[in-house]
């Protein structure tokens, strides 16, 4: 049935609306289609599969990639593939943690200074992100050379053996992690403190709170939500990390990117590859969910 | 921890209320005997190289109910954060109970603000806000929950301790961070605006209930507004500022009565102004000779009238009478707004009685009424 409404203040009929509204979304819709649900679909189809002789599919519906991902093969169970499974979870946590503890008190920095102070150092912030990851992934390979102040100060201390480099290692693994998240922590954090209800701090103050009541019950609060934006922004790409803990973090120190990187390259191993992603992708989802669900309650004012 | 504020623990505990005047009015126990009283001497404060307070000296008396009134940006507010430790002034000192506190942290004062925006916890339910400051000053649990229960109970939040701040109404917020602020009996209660927000009838309903409440608690209580009806309504003296002093003070009836200058006289109501020349104790205005109350210190100046000190009659009156022609009426239920338009001048006054336009009538400008102003 076709009705007159109004739609924020333009008189128009129902059914005109609804096709423009379909037109307007249809390419976006498309778009997901063929970009985002087709590969998920290949993905979970050839997760099932099996690798021919020659690394081509073979169409077998099996469950051997996730058995070989749990630990078993023909030789018998071994940990390797958990204990990358175990390695990607600490490193992301540990980069995430890292990462919102320096962007924290930064997003306050930033968010008190004045207003043209603010967006220099905000973009101070974003210019290493415009820059290609793994450019800027070599770029602390050469900073951390073995020739370079860094390695040399670290080789005087007695902290690494004379001559070597200060990668790989898990401090450059860190290093590098933690400044690529840096700008997805701030931001979200700067945006939420910017809005900072400063007269609730007050009100604390005036309340008798000292310094550590303040933080807690008028700032912590505040900024949940923009605490969870960082979190969620940092943990979710740093489990799917890839480049960073080859180039800096050595190939002893694998993760889960590293393990699906490899099946798609160097060994031909489509449905392994594709079994570890899944579980990669539906782990991820399902921490995003229970830390979504948790986070509603403290978020909603 | 901090001492909880000792002359509380000291103090004999007095019952404040009797019970019977109030419903659900357990006793907030307050010292009744400490002295509240808030000195401010020679009190200056800038912000970047705009001098926003400039040496205002005043003395508040332990039990008393002060306004401090001004339009926006006389510095009023900043003169109320000074008090409560928000902000530093950059000279002069903020004496309470003979203790100079001027350097004292805002979270060791014993003062609390009702704040213009409440600033309640959005977080916290109605009973945790309350329960705040007693919570950072670790009081034990049973007092904090007594003292909280009749916070609640005195401000009628009984049934509101499990709401949040958004699911409350602007007069039931305020309400809370009102009883947020008694609850920890403070030496002076200081109150930023806290009406702005409430619509006119609330408003004057909030302004009569406060006005009760710091009655029966005598405390100390200091209000910021620029509205002057609200200063009228709950004050025991006002004090008038205007770009960053003090300019008058005193009883509601003194400075509406009294204005001292132009800027009192307009902003507290509304007021006639009539140029004026002195001779001999006689003002000539345009308006012929007027015999004001007292006789002006000056030569050339103004005379201030209230509308409703102009009395408007069928007979000549003895001295100080003029006759003109209503120009203007305005209906205004209670009362009629009359306008007369003689010598050139405007006049407004009240009147009960129905008129004309274009009817000629008597007006009698009282002598103890028309004060001579200083400019």
């Amino acid at each position: 049935m076709n009705r007159l409404v109004i739609w924020y203040g333009e008189l128009a009929g129902s059914r005109r609306l609804t096709w423009r509204g379909l037109a307007l979304i249809g390419l976006p819709l498309v778009w997901i289609a063929v970009m985002l649900v087709a590969p998920l679909g290949a993905m979970a189809l050839w997760a099932f599969a099996t690798r021919g002789p020659l690394g081509d599919i073979q169409w077998t519906w099996t469950l051997d990639n996730f058995r070989r991902l749990a630990g078993w093969d023909m030789f018998g169970w071994t940990g390797a593939y958990l204990s990358i499974f175990g390695r990607t979870v600490l490193v992301a946590a540990v980069t995430t943690a890292l990462s919102v503890a320096i962007s924290y008190p930064l997003a306050f920095f930033i968010a008190t200074r004045r207003p043209l102070s603010r967006y220099l150092l905000l973009t101070l912030v974003i210019i290493p992100f415009c820059t290609n990851l793994v450019i800027r992934t070599y770029a602390w390979m050469l900073m951390l050379g073995n020739q370079m102040p860094f390695a040399r100060l670290a080789q005087w201390l007695g902290l690494i053996e004379p001559a070597r480099a200060l990668y790989p290692s898990a401090f450059a693994l860190y290093l590098g992690m933690v400044t690529n998240s840096l700008p997805f922590a701030v931001l979200p954090l700067y945006t939420n403190v910017e809005k900072l209800d400063w007269g609730i701090v007050e009100a604390s103050q005036d309340l008798y709170s000292r310094p550590v009541g303040t933080f807690l019950h008028a700032i912590l609060p505040q900024t949940l939500p923009g605490l969870s934006t960082a979190v969620i922004l940092t943990f979710i790409p740093a489990m799917g990390a890839f480049v960073i803990p080859d180039i800096l973090g050595g190939g002893k120190s694998w993760l889960l990117g590293n393990l699906i990187q490899h099946q798609f390259g160097v060994s031909r191993d489509f449905p392994f590859g594709a079994a570890v992603s899944l579980v990669l992708t539906l782990l991820t989802l399902a921490a995003f969910a229970a830390g979504r669900g948790r986070g509603e309650e403290t978020i909603l004012p | 921890m901090e001492k909880p504020f000792h002359r509380f623990g000291a103090a004999a505990a007095v019952p404040l209320f009797d019970g019977s005047i109030e419903a659900g009015g357990g006793a907030l126990v307050l010292p009744l005997l400490a002295s509240c009283e808030v000195r401010l001497q020679g009190i200056r404060k800038s912000f970047n190289h705009t001098e926003v307070l400039r040496d205002v000296s005043l003395t508040v008396e332990s039990g008393e109910f002060v306004t401090i009134l001004g339009p926006s940006g006389c510095g009023k507010t900043t003169l109320l954060r000074i008090v409560a430790g928000l902000e530093l002034a950059d000279q002069g000192r903020v004496i309470l109970s003979g203790r100079d506190i001027s350097e004292l942290p805002a979270n060791r004062r014993p003062v609390n603000t009702v704040f213009q925006s409440y600033a309640l916890f959005p977080h916290l339910d109605v009973a945790e806000n309350v329960a705040f400051g007693l919570k950072a000053r670790r009081f034990p649990a049973e007092e904090t929950r007594r003292r909280v229960q009749d916070a609640l109970a005195m401000l009628h939040l009984e049934g509101f301790r499990r709401r949040h701040p958004h699911q409350l109404s602007g007069g039931e917020r305020q309400r809370v961070a009102l009883a947020r602020a008694l609850v920890n009996q403070p030496d002076v209660l200081l109150l930023d605006e806290p009406m702005s927000s409430l619509d006119a009838k609330l408003r004057s309903e909030v302004q009569l209930e406060l006005r009760l409440l710091q009655r029966r608690l005598r405390k100390t209580f200091i209000l910021v507004t620029h509205d002057q009806n609200e200063a009228m309504t709950v004050s025991d003296r006002i004090f008038v500022m205007r770009e960053g002093r003090i300019v008058q003070s005193g009883s509601p009836a003194e400075v509406y009565d009294h204005p001292a200058s132009r800027f009192v006289a307009e902003f507290l109501g509304t007021t006639n102004l009539i140029a004026a020349s002195t001779e001999n104790g006689v003002c000539r205005t345009p308006l012929g000779p007027l015999l004001p109350r007292v006789t002006p210190p000056w030569q050339e100046g103004v005379l201030a009238i209230r509308p409703e000190r102009i009395k408007v009659r069928s007979d000549r009156p003895i001295a100080n009478g003029l006759r003109a022609a209503v120009s203007e009426l305005i209906y205004r239920g209670d009362h009629i707004d009359v306008f007369v338009q003689p010598g050139g001048l405007r006049l407004r006054c009240l009147t009960g009685v129905r008129l004309a336009l274009g009817q000629r009538v008597w007006l009698e400008l009282p002598a103890e009424h028309l004060e001579p102003l200083v400019e």
